[in-house]
């Protein structure tokens, strides 16, 4: 794995988020840094905050206060269209899947192929073909790609998800619990999948519970606690008991 | 990997007559029957045509089928822009009330001057901002559609008889205007066209497939970046313009324009077309054109009881017993082949 310089310039930058659902204070304040071709692990209890601030990265939530950096410069991410025009992807804790439409719907949601002029016609068939790509690409095999995805498993859920999100040239890569629902072998297609991302220079953000694929996957770590940043490290060096023993350290 | 799930495995439950479910041929069949719904509406719409014809002997003649077409084409025309507002999670009941007032509004246009073309687009503009307050109140006051377009079904059927003192005026236009818009066989053309347009852009265009994915799954839906408030608002605001516009084509067909057009019975028929076409109710499926079959089956319902002589009151009961059956099969079959009751 190529793991990035330890001075590769900072792609992604999170100062002072606050957000807050009513009462209940998601982010208090965190401050986190990606570098430039890192692969990032997001570590932590439930509740703690990590889905919230990658809604937040990718502009589907707004902080309350705190600002973005993209390559040094603030940004303010108006929605999700916006964030993925910026080079920034997402792959969502519930993988973000209407059960109702088809295999490629899915995967070209809100992405769709179409003609131009005024009157921009579906070009399904174009979607079709390219989805057939990007699930080779993904490397499962898929029934029928006009299938519901509401008949599909957990694992072939997940990679329609994946291939929604690999069909772009994206510069950051957000992963929510992505083995969260798979079964060994198709955690295994999926590590490599991120692993061909971020060998074509791709950064990667990605929340684990698994400290393994952490080892596996990640060079460096965050530990969010209470909505901020508890203990930041490099994954040099540990092995998934001395990470158990950090998380755990934190809590006290 | 597992391979995936096949769509049509049965159910362990339904031991009756499982045996003869289980032959391929049958399983194929239901499978033609839960995908091409409209097909088995249409088929049942033309057995109960048949039917007519042989007890009435009227039916297939010109003026039976014109008047057919009449009582069809209002529903369609409602039920259509229904599906994309159906299909996408909402309801709106104010249609039959945005459908009565449009014609008033064009009748007093025409009193103040307005030319009637003009005094047309006024009108449909000012019903659509009644689409406007049922999308926006529904979306960003989070009122559920259903109570907020009761409110404004009341308002503007309130509003359609204050301005016309609940009296019937005249229709607007004559003359190549109303062969064009309204008169004869110009209603059920319209009708077409709106099956055309709005299959076209659910079928072929991203708003038709966003509606599908809200109804389907709001929060992923947002989560893919779909704008959803805009589809939705927008949908009200297409509907109650297009129900303006066939309550306008309406009043040059029967001749009249009258404040007790239009209303609630209207806006259940194209409600029931929509359903029985097969659109998902819950939102996440719909078919415009299973909504025109369905609003051609309601109106052959109509116009064949009434050739028939049976009174209102046993159209109400048979309509209802369609719409039991009809949803029924939908809801077991589509249970069937999407293996949806995981058991
Ligand atoms: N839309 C929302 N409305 C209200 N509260 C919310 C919302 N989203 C998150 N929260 C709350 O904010 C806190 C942080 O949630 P978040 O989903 O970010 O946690 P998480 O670290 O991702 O947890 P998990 O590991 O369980 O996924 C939780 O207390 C959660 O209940
Ligand atoms: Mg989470």
């Amino acid at each position: 794995m190529n793991s990035a310089h330890p001075d590769s310039p900072l792609l992604l930058e999170a100062e002072g988020i606050v957000k807050q659902f009513g009462s209940i204070v998601a982010l208090n304040g965190l401050s986190m840094k990606l570098r430039s071709g890192e692969v990032l692990g997001l570590l932590g209890d439930n509740g703690v905050g990590k889905s919230t601030l990658l809604k937040i990265l990718t502009g589907y939530l707004q902080p309350d206060t705190g600002t973005i950096r993209l390559d040094g410069e603030v940004v303010r991410l108006r929605d999700v269209q916006h964030a993925r025009s910026l080079g920034i992807d997402i792959i969502y804790q519930d993988l973000a899947l209407v059960d109702q439409l088809s295999i490629v719907e899915n995967i070209f949601l809100n992405r769709e192929a179409t003609t131009s002029g005024p009157i921009r016609v579906l070009r399904r068939r174009a979607m079709r073909r390219a989805a057939e790509d990007l699930i080779e690409r993904v490397g499962v095999k898929l029934p029928s790609l006009e299938q519901p995805v509401g008949t599909l498993s957990g694992g072939q859920r997940a990679a329609v998800a994946i291939a929604r999100v690999v069909q772009t040239n994206d510069r950051v890569l957000l992963l929510d619990e992505p083995l969260a629902a798979v079964g060994v072998r198709e955690a295994q297609t999926v590590i490599d999948v991120v692993r061909n991302l971020h060998a074509e220079g791709v950064s990667v953000i990605v929340i684990l519970h698994n400290y393994g694929h952490v080892i596996d996957l990640c060079e460096r770590f965050y530990i969010v606690r209470d909505g901020q940043i508890a203990e930041e490290g490099s994954v040099a060096g540990h092995t998934s008991e001395s990470l158990i023993a950090t998380v755990l350290a934190t809590r006290l | 990997m597992p391979e995936g799930l096949r769509p049509a495995r049965l159910g362990s439950r339904f031991t009756v007559g499982s045996r003869l479910l289980q032959s391929r041929h049958a399983k194929r069949f239901e499978e033609f029957l839960f995908r091409y719904r409209e097909v088995t509406l249409l088929a049942a719409g033309l057995c109960l045509g048949a039917y007519f014809q042989l007890m009435t002997g009227k039916l297939l003649s010109n003026a039976d089928l014109l008047n057919l077409s009449q009582i069809m084409a209002p529903i369609a025309m409602l039920a259509c822009p229904t599906v994309l507002l159906i299909a996408s999670g909402e309801i709106d009941l104010s249609i039959g009330q945005t459908f009565a007032l449009a014609p008033f509004l064009v009748h007093f246009g025409q009193q103040a001057g307005i030319p009637l073309l003009l005094a047309d687009v006024l009108a449909i503009a000012a019903v659509s901002v009644v689409g406007a307050i049922n999308g926006v109140v529904t979306v960003y006051l989070g009122v559920p559609s259903f109570v907020t377009t009761l409110g404004t079904f009341f308002g503007v059927n309130g509003l359609t008889l204050i301005i016309s003192s609940g009296e019937p005026v005249g229709a607007p236009g004559t003359g190549l205007y109303a062969t064009i818009f309204g008169q004869n066989w110009s209603l059920i053309i319209w009708a077409v066209a709106a099956l055309a347009l709005f299959h076209f852009i659910l079928k072929h265009m991203r708003w038709g497939l966003y509606c599908v994915a809200i109804g389907g799954n709001y929060e992923a839906s947002r989560e893919a970046g779909i704008k959803v408030d805009r589809i939705k608002i927008g949908n009200f605001i297409i509907l109650a313009a297009v129900s303006g516009f066939a309550g306008i084509l309406d009043a040059v067909t029967v001749n009249i324009t009258d404040p007790l057009a239009g209303g609630s019975a209207i806006m259940f028929s194209a409600i029931s077309a929509v359903v029985i076409g097969g659109t998902a109710l819950a939102g996440g499926f719909g078919t415009v054109v299973g909504a025109f079959i369905g609003a051609g089956v309601l109106a052959l319902l109509q116009d064949g009881l009434t050739l028939q002589g049976i009174n209102a009151n046993a159209f109400d009961l048979i309509l209802g017993i369609a719409i039991l059956s009809v949803m029924i099969m939908n809801v077991t079959l589509s249970r069937h082949l999407l293996g949806r009751r995981r058991a």
